[in-house]
């Protein structure tokens, strides 16, 4: 792939690719950016929880199920397979994580949550590696399964009514995994936490998020965001991960140079339902089961998969923001009111840079839609649950309709591939 | 965005280029006909064998007591009620899969157009001929628009139908919740239902009933036969024609068959993708009205949720004839009803789901896989013919 662009003058395709590739500077003033927004809002609104180590502690706990949906997704997508069926694997994880957790400890509950989940892998690499089924054909009848699976499996472990906090719905509450601090700034003197509650302009809001992301930390909260370097470690810096990703951008020519085609992608796709299981148990471990409780997460984490270009680094942010979107809407509306500035301010952002791109087209657009945020935020006191309740979706929509284009997945992503047929 | 290959999308039993015409592809075709529901069929019994297992029971006592159960003729008519709304949304999702199209969104868009068309019915006071097509009007007009933010946005943003269905599923079922909560709401007196305003007795759909008598069936106390059946064997007729009948099918089916072949021959391969995202989406709309019409009379918190998903498997199981969507949403209405009393014997109802999942999973399955072996005797009997070395 990139012998042959060497070659020849960049093409438009290459510049795009190369701007789109993040590069840290643009990353960390991206970042400061949001920060300063984000402090200025919550200033002028009022809203402390906008940046609160609450919240933000909140998004992170949030953040992993769908960052490791999505990292689930990344393995298997990178290797060409389609897994619409990560909401099954969710599922399954979250069964058999609270199941096992409660009778035999958090830490089981783990082990076999990542074996559900890549069962439900395993069974996924059947159908489409081996037999050849439409990969979303599979998907769907494996969140079916999935589904049908754990509420059948409740019916039996407690529908009788013999464990006590449990029911035909739900699992009994499980112990949690220890979590950690950050000595000293989060912890013991709770440097972070006085200056958060300071109330000074951006350097309290960010002690604030600091505190959220260090303070009282599940491990395996810690080993969801571990996975993303980790990630993009073994899929981009080792032989295994070149292989791997060879076989989703072109699995004929990754079999002629000897790369067991079918063999990485059953690698891959289970890998993914581990992932996705691992995902479910980080919702259940300290908490419980409940019918219903992972509400399309693994679609979100899909959807990050795809924010994020099919890359780690852009998955996480994904997920942290569709984390962070979970976590404000439990807040009180009034933070959902103070986002809704943040959006206005954001744009008024955007419109600045079409303008000094001399695109005035999109910059007046950009400020008249922040203009209309605007006058939303002033109109109302709070906006309603209901409506914040899929900002994430909406979010994700906005986000393919404006750069779907500038995307790249994996060239033979989604494609049957059956060795010695062209198709 | 290559999260599907419309080509791909539906495996399509294929009429393999042998060289040779007539009775060779008539026998595998019934090979695969005959072979694959057998196939998957023993699979899924196997997989409800080893739920059943680990449940504790014996599965031979449970399909005896299902089979017992869900053939009384209060079940049948029971089943034949609960197939109508899957029988609508299976056909909404075949009519997407038919050219390369995943209808995710049905779930999303039968909410908020049964949500729509109660308030709207509810509000307006019409004639018994104009009320009941006004609501259905109004159901399927919502049910397109929303399909249809789905299929702008792939023509113009090429964002794949999957994904934005996924999204806007959720965010129908959160608007919704909003417009019932703030927009439609009556409150029932000693209850925490909420629910918009019950309509009108001549919006209510006429029950089959008479008619029952007339053949000599005396339908059971408590029981009766919706009339919405009548508007699901028309609609099933009026896809029949549509798909396999007029031009408007053959282009959508060639698009399926072959996007670049169809685009090449003529066919606006954008306005197809519309054109079937909307009737997809209108015949979405229908799916909460067996519901609505028959029995509720109104859109509740308690409204059915989840048609939109099953019916997904019930056109993958269909495979996209309208008769063969109807025995599948029949055999899921019925699977559902027999299991309903298996909580007597110790056996959860839940077992139903098992069974669905793993019939449709082992269903595609097993028609990939026999297609797979038709193939291959196809190029068998080609190289024999062909080639010089062997045929003797």
């Amino acid at each position: 792939m990139s012998a042959g662009t060497v070659e020849r003058p960049e093409s438009s395709t290459d510049r795009r690719r190369r701007a789109l590739a993040a590069r840290p500077r643009t990353v960390a003033l991206s970042a400061i950016g949001l920060l300063v927004l984000l402090s200025l809002v919550r200033v002028i609104s009022g809203a402390e929880d906008i940046t609160s180590s609450g919240t933000t502690s909140a998004a992170l706990r949030l953040a992993v199920p769908i960052g490791l949906a999505g990292l689930g997704g990344l393995w298997a997508e990178r290797a060409g397979i389609v897994n619409i069926g990560l909401e099954g694997m969710l599922i399954l994880g979250t069964w058999f994580g609270a199941w096992a957790a409660f009778f035999y400890g958090p830490w089981i509950g783990v082990m076999a949550a990542v074996a559900a989940g890549a069962l439900g892998g395993l069974l996924h690499a059947l159908a489409t590696v081996t037999f050849g089924v439409d990969h979303v054909v599979s998907g769907v009848a494996i969140n079916l399964l999935g589904g049908g699976i754990a509420r059948y499996l409740s019916s039996i472990a407690y529908g009788d009514g013999q464990v006590p906090g449990a029911g035909q719905t739900q699992s009994p509450n499980t112990q949690p995994l220890p979590q950690v601090s950050l000595p000293v700034l989060s912890d013991g003197p709770d440097l972070l936490g006085r200056l958060e509650d300071q109330g000074w302009f951006l350097l309290s809001d960010l002690a604030g998020i600091l505190k959220g992301l260090t303070a009282d930390v599940s491990v395996l909260t810690l080993l969801g965001v571990l996975l993303v370097p980790l990630t993009f470690f073994i899929l981009w810096r080792t032989a295994f991960g070149l292989r791997l990703r060879s076989v989703g951008e072109n699995p004929v020519a990754a079999d002629s140079l000897g790369v067991a085609v079918y063999r990485m992608k059953y690698a891959a796709v289970v890998i993914s339902g581990a992932l996705a299981g691992l995902g479910g148990a980080s919702l259940v471990i300290g908490s419980i089961y409940r019918e219903g409780q992972t509400g399309g997460r693994g679609f979100i984490g899909l959807a990050a998969v795809i924010f994020g270009n099919w890359r780690p680094g852009g998955l996480a942010a994904g997920a942290a923001l569709f984390g962070y979107a979970d976590a404000i809407q439990l807040r009180a509306g009034g933070a959902v009111r103070g986002l809704l500035l943040f959006v206005a301010l954001l744009l008024v952002v955007v419109a600045i840079r079409q303008a000094l791109r001399r695109r005035i087209g999109l910059a007046i657009a950009a400020v008249l839609i922040g203009a209309a945020f605007a006058l939303w935020y002033l109109a109302v006191d709070t906006v309603p649950s209901q409506l914040v309740g899929f900002t994430p979706h909406l979010v994700t929509l906005l986000v393919l309709a404006v750069a779907s284009q500038r995307l790249r997945p994996p060239a033979a992503d989604g494609i049957p591939y059956r060795r010695g047929q062209q198709t | 965005m290559s999260l599907l290959t419309p080509e791909r999308a539906e495996p399509v039993p294929p009429t393999p280029s042998t060289g040779r015409s007539g009775p060779r592809i008539d026998g595998r075709r019934l090979l695969l006909a005959v072979v694959a529901p057998l196939l998957a069929a023993v699979v899924a019994l196997a997989v409800a064998s080893i739920a059943l297992l680990i449940s504790g029971s014996n599965p031979l006592t449970v399909y005896a007591r299902m089979l017992s159960e869900g053939t009384t003729l209060r079940s049948l008519l029971i089943t034949v009620n609960n197939a109508v709304p899957l029988y609508l949304s299976g056909l909404a999702v075949a009519i997407g899969f038919r050219m390369g199209l995943f209808n995710i969104g049905v779930e999303g868009q039968y909410t908020l157009a049964a949500l729509l068309a109660a308030a709207a019915g509810a509000a307006v006071s019409l004639p018994l001929f104009l009320h009941i097509p006004f609501i259905i009007l109004v159901a399927c007009t919502v049910g397109a628009g929303w399909a249809g933010v789905a299929a702008v946005l792939k023509t113009t943003r090429g964002v794949s139908e999957v994904i934005s269905t996924i999204m806007l599923n959720v965010i129908a079922g959160g608007l919704a919740a909003y417009l019932l909560a703030t927009q439609f709401q009556e409150r029932v007196e000693g209850s925490n239902n909420t629910r918009t305003a019950p309509l009108d007795e001549t919006a209510r759909f006429p029950i089959l009933d008479p008619g029952l008598r007339m053949l000599g069936i005396e339908p059971p106390q408590g029981t009766r036969l919706g009339g919405f059946v009548v508007v699901a064997v028309v609609v099933g007729i009026g896809y029949w024609l549509l798909v396999s009948r007029s031009r408007f099918g053959f282009e959508l089916r060639a698009t399926g068959l072959s996007p670049s072949a169809a685009v090449a021959s003529g066919v606006d391969a954008k306005r197809m993708t519309i054109a079937a995202m909307l009737l997809s989406g209108a015949l979405a709309g229908l799916v909460g009205l067996p519901q609505l019409l028959g029995t509720s009379f109104a859109y509740g918190l308690d409204f059915t949720a989840g048609l939109g998903f099953t019916g997904i498997g019930v056109a993958l199981l269909g495979r996209g004839s309208p008769v063969g969507i109807g025995l599948a949403a029949l055999l899921f209405a019925f699977l559902e009803r027999s299991s309903a009393t298996l909580q007597r014997i110790d056996v959860p109802t839940e077992i139903y789901v098992i069974m669905q999942g793993a019939i449709v999973l082992s269903v595609v399955v097993a028609y990939e896989a026999v297609r797979r072996i038709g193939v291959a005797q196809a190029e068998r009997a080609v190289r024999r013919a062909t080639d010089p070395g062997t045929a003797a």
